[in-house]
C-alpha cells in the first residue's frame, strides 16, 4: 500500500502540474509566451505515478511535452515559467524555452524536441550508471509517435542487450500531432513491441496514477537491482490539441468526451474520498495552495528580465579546453 | 622519440587516457576482442582494459551515439567509433542536435565530452559509401570541435585533447593514414586545438591542407623546390576551433593561398578557408586563391575512376603555378 502521505504529496503534483498548464495556456494568450507550447495537461497521472518512485539522484529524459515531466522530477516552478517566457532567470537563461527544459541537480537531463531522440540518450545514462556501479535508474518518457522511430527499435534493443536500468515509459495519448495511431501501426498495443527485445512490456491505465505507480515500482525495482529494463505503455489523452493553435478537430468528440470523464486529477480525487485520505475542505485548502504556488512563480517569471542580446553567443562551447595545452 | 604508425599513435592515446581516467570507455561495432575495430585502432585495448569498457555494439549507429550522450551527460567520457565517416549520416541528429547543442539550449548547464572517431577518405575502391570526406558537415555545426589530424604526433596529441576537454569532439582519421609513420615523444603530451602546424615553411605560396593532403602538399612542396618555388604547408589540425590567424599570418607572408582538400569543393572545407583569407587578408594577396578539391561528386568505385576525382599532386602543383 502507497503511504497516505506520499499520496497526498502525489495528488498535490498533479494539481500542481494541471494548474501551472493552464497558467501557461492564459499566458500565451496574453502574448507572453513566445513560440509554442506542448501542454501535459490530461497526462498528469503518467509523469507523477512514474517520478513517486524516482529518488532524486534518478534520471529522466523528456519530450517536447515535457513541463509535466520536469515539474514531478521536482524543477523549481518559477525557473520553468521563467524559462517558458524567455526570460534570463530560466533553467536554460533562455536558450531552450518550453520544449527544452533541464535541471541537471535533479536528475532532469533535457528535454529533446527531436520525437525519439531521448531514448538512446536514457540507454546512455543507464550505461554511465552500471559502468560507475551505482543503483540509480534512468526513466525515458516518449509518445507513441517515437515508437516508430529508428531510436526506439536500437535504443532498446541496447538496453535489453546490456541489461541497463532504465525504464521506458510510453505516454499512448493515441494522436501523433494529427496522426492517429491505427494509421501507422498495425498494432494497438505498444507494450506489445517489448517481446522484440525480450524485456517486459506492461499496458496500464495511464490516467489511474496509481496504476501508473504500481507498474513503475515493478520497474524501478527490477532496474535498480539490475535485472534490466522494462517498457510501460501507459494509455492516456491530452485535454488539448498537439500545440497551441490545433483545435484537435481531427479527434471524433465522443472520443473527446469519454476521456474526460476519465480525467486522472477527477479520478484520483474521487480515489482518495473513498479512501478517507482527501476531504472536500482540504481539496480547496490545497487548490489556493498550488494556484498560490503556479502564480508566484508567473509573477517571477513576468518580473525577470529577458537576456541581453549578445548573450546569444554564450554557452556554445565549455571553455576551459579551448585552444590550450593540459 | 620513436617511430610509430599512425594507428599505433590512435592507440596509445586512447590506452594511456583509459588508463588515467576510469571514466573512459570505448563503443562502437566490432572494436571489441575479435576484430580490434575495421582499422586495428582499438585492437588489444579490450583484452587489457575488459569487455565493459571496451564494448562491441550492434549496428546501431545512432544509438552509439545517443548512448555515447547519454553517458557523457552523466559523468562518463566515452570515445564512440563510427566504422565509416560515411555511416555518420545514421547518426547526424545524435551529433549535431543532441551533442552538439546540448550546452547551449541547456543554458550550459551541462556539457557532452564525447569523442566520435572515425574515417574518412577514398584511395581504397570502397566506392561512394565508404570513402567520402564530410568535414564540412559538422565543421557546419556550433558546439562541436572537428579534429584532423595529418601525422601521428599530432594523432595522438589531438586525440588525448579531445578526450581531456569538456565538448563533444568529431575526430576525423583518414584510412590512407593508419599505416603512416612519424615521430612521437616517449612522454606524455597533447596537442592544442586551434592551433595550426606549419608543416613546411615557405615564402611564395601558402599551401592550406589537412588529412592525407598535407602528405601530397608536401610532396609537392618539395618538388616545387627543385624549381625554385618556396612553399609554405600550413596544416590546421582542427577544423574548428580554426586557427584563423596562422592561415592569415601565412598569406600575409607568401601573398598567395592554394587550399587543397579531399572534400567537395562546393560549400566545402576549403571553401570556408578561401573566405576567411578574402574578408581578412585581400590586400595582401597578389593572386587569387586557388581550390584543389573534389569535384562534386560521389566517389567512385573504378580505379581510374576514383583517382580522378581526388586531388593529386599534380593538379596541386598546376594551381601553385597559375597564381606564382
Amino acid at each position: 500500500m502507497v503511504e497516505n502521505k506520499k499520496l497526498l504529496e502525489m495528488y498535490h503534483q498533479m494539481l500542481t502540474i494541471r494548474f501551472f498548464e493552464e497558467k501557461v495556456f492564459e499566458l500565451y494568450g496574453q502574448n507572453l509566451v513566445p513560440g509554442t507550447i506542448h501542454l501535459y495537461a490530461g497526462e498528469e497521472a503518467v509523469a507523477v505515478g512514474v517520478c513517486a518512485n524516482l529518488r532524486r539522484d534518478d534520471y529522466i529524459t523528456s519530450t517536447h511535452r515535457g513541463h509535466g515531466h520536469c515539474i514531478a522530477k521536482g524543477v523549481r516552478l518559477d525557473k520553468t515559467m521563467a524559462e517558458i517566457l524567455g526570460r534570463k532567470t530560466g533553467y536554460c537563461k533562455g536558450k531552450g524555452g518550453s520544449m527544452h527544459i533541464a535541471d541537471f541537480s535533479i536528475g532532469m537531463l533535457g528535454a529533446s524536441a527531436v520525437v525519439g531522440a531521448g531514448i538512446p540518450i536514457a540507454a546512455g545514462a543507464g550505461l554511465s550508471i552500471k559502468l560507475r556501479g551505482t543503483d540509480q535508474v534512468a526513466v525515458c518518457f516518449f509518445g507513441e509517435g517515437a515508437s516508430n522511430q529508428g531510436t526506439f527499435h536500437e535504443g532498446i534493443n541496447l538496453a535489453a542487450v546490456w541489461s541497463l536500468p532504465v525504464v521506458f515509459v510510453c505516454e499512448n495519448n493515441l494522436y501523433a500531432m494529427g496522426t492517429r495511431q491505427s494509421r501507422v501501426m498495425t498494432i494497438e498495443n505498444i507494450a506489445d513491441r517489448a517481446a522484440a527485445y525480450g524485456i517486459p512490456g506492461v499496458m496500464v491505465d495511464g490516467n489511474d496514477v496509481l496504476a501508473v505507480y504500481e507498474a513503475a515500482r515493478v520497474a524501478v525495482k527490477r532496474a535498480r537491482q539490475g535485472e534490466g529494463p522494462t517498457l510501460i505503455e501507459c494509455k492516456t489523452y491530452r485535454l488539448k490539441g498537439h500545440s497551441r493553435f490545433d483545435p484537435a478537430a481531427y479527434r471524433p468528440k465522443e472520443e473527446v468526451e469519454a476521456w474526460l470523464k476519465k480525467d486522472p486529477i477527477a479520478c484520483f480525487q474521487t480515489k482518495l474520498f473513498e479512501m478517507g485520505v482527501l476531504t472536500e475542505v482540504e481539496v480547496l485548502k490545497m487548490v489556493q495552495e498550488v494556484r498560490k504556488d503556479v502564480d508566484e512563480a508567473t509573477k517571477f517569471a513576468i518580473e525577470s528580465p529577458f537576456p541581453e542580446p549578445q548573450e546569444a553567443l554564450e554557452d556554445v562551447y565549455a571553455t576551459e579546453e579551448s585552444a590550450t595545452t593540459k | 622519440m620513436r617511430e610509430v604508425t599512425v594507428r599505433d599513435a590512435l592507440r596509445e592515446a586512447l590506452r594511456e587516457e583509459m588508463r588515467r581516467d576510469k571514466t573512459v570507455f570505448l563503443l562502437g561495432e566490432d572494436i571489441g576482442r575479435y576484430w580490434g575495430g575495421a582499422f586495428g585502432v582499438t585492437k588489444g585495448l579490450a583484452e587489457e582494459f575488459g569487455d565493459e569498457r571496451v564494448r562491441d555494439t550492434p549496428i546501431s549507429e545512432s544509438a552509439i551515439i545517443g548512448v555515447g550522450v547519454g553517458a557523457a551527460v552523466t559523468g562518463m567520457r566515452p570515445v564512440a567509433e563510427i566504422m565509416f565517416g560515411d555511416l555518420s549520416a545514421l547518426a547526424m541528429d545524435q551529433i549535431c542536435n543532441q551533442a552538439a547543442k546540448i550546452r547551449y539550449m541547456f543554458g550550459g548547464q551541462a556539457s557532452a565530452p564525447l569523442v566520435v572517431r572515425t574515417p574518412f577518405g577514398a584511395g581504397v575502391n570502397i566506392a561512394s559509401h565508404h570513402s567520402q570526406s564530410l568535414e564540412a558537415w559538422f565543421m557546419h555545426t556550433p558546439g562541436l570541435y572537428v579534429a584532423v589530424p595529418s601525422t601521428p604526433y599530432d594523432a595522438k596529441g589531438l586525440l588525448k585533447t579531445a578526450i581531456r576537454g569538456s565538448n563533444p569532439v568529431f575526430f576525423v582519421e583518414h584510412k590512407l593514414l593508419y599505416p603512416v609513420k612519424g615521430m612521437i615523444p616517449e612522454e606524455d603530451y597533447v596537442a592544442p586545438f586551434g592551433v595550426a602546424d606549419i608543416k613546411r615553411e615557405g615564402s611564395d605560396v601558402s599551401i592550406v591542407a589537412t588529412l592525407y593532403m598535407v602528405h601530397k602538399a608536401l610532396a609537392t612542396a618539395e618538388q616545387l623546390n627543385k624549381e625554385g618555388i618556396s612553399a609554405e604547408v600550413v596544416d590546421p589540425r582542427t577544423l574548428a576551433p580554426l586557427d584563423k590567424q596562422a592561415i592569415v599570418k601565412s598569406v600575409k607572408k607568401t601573398g598567395r593561398l592554394v587550399v587543397v582538400s579531399e572534400d567537395c569543393k562546393t560549400a566545402g572545407i576549403s571553401a570556408e578557408i578561401a573566405a576567411t583569407v578574402a574578408e581578412e587578408a585581400l590586400d595582401y594577396l597578389d593572386a587569387p586563391i586557388r581550390r584543389v578539391a573534389e569535384p562534386d561528386t560521389p566517389i567512385p568505385f573504378s580505379p581510374t575512376l576514383e583517382k580522378f576525382v581526388i586531388p593529386d599532386e599534380k593538379s596541386i602543383i598546376k594551381a601553385v603555378k597559375e597564381i606564382v
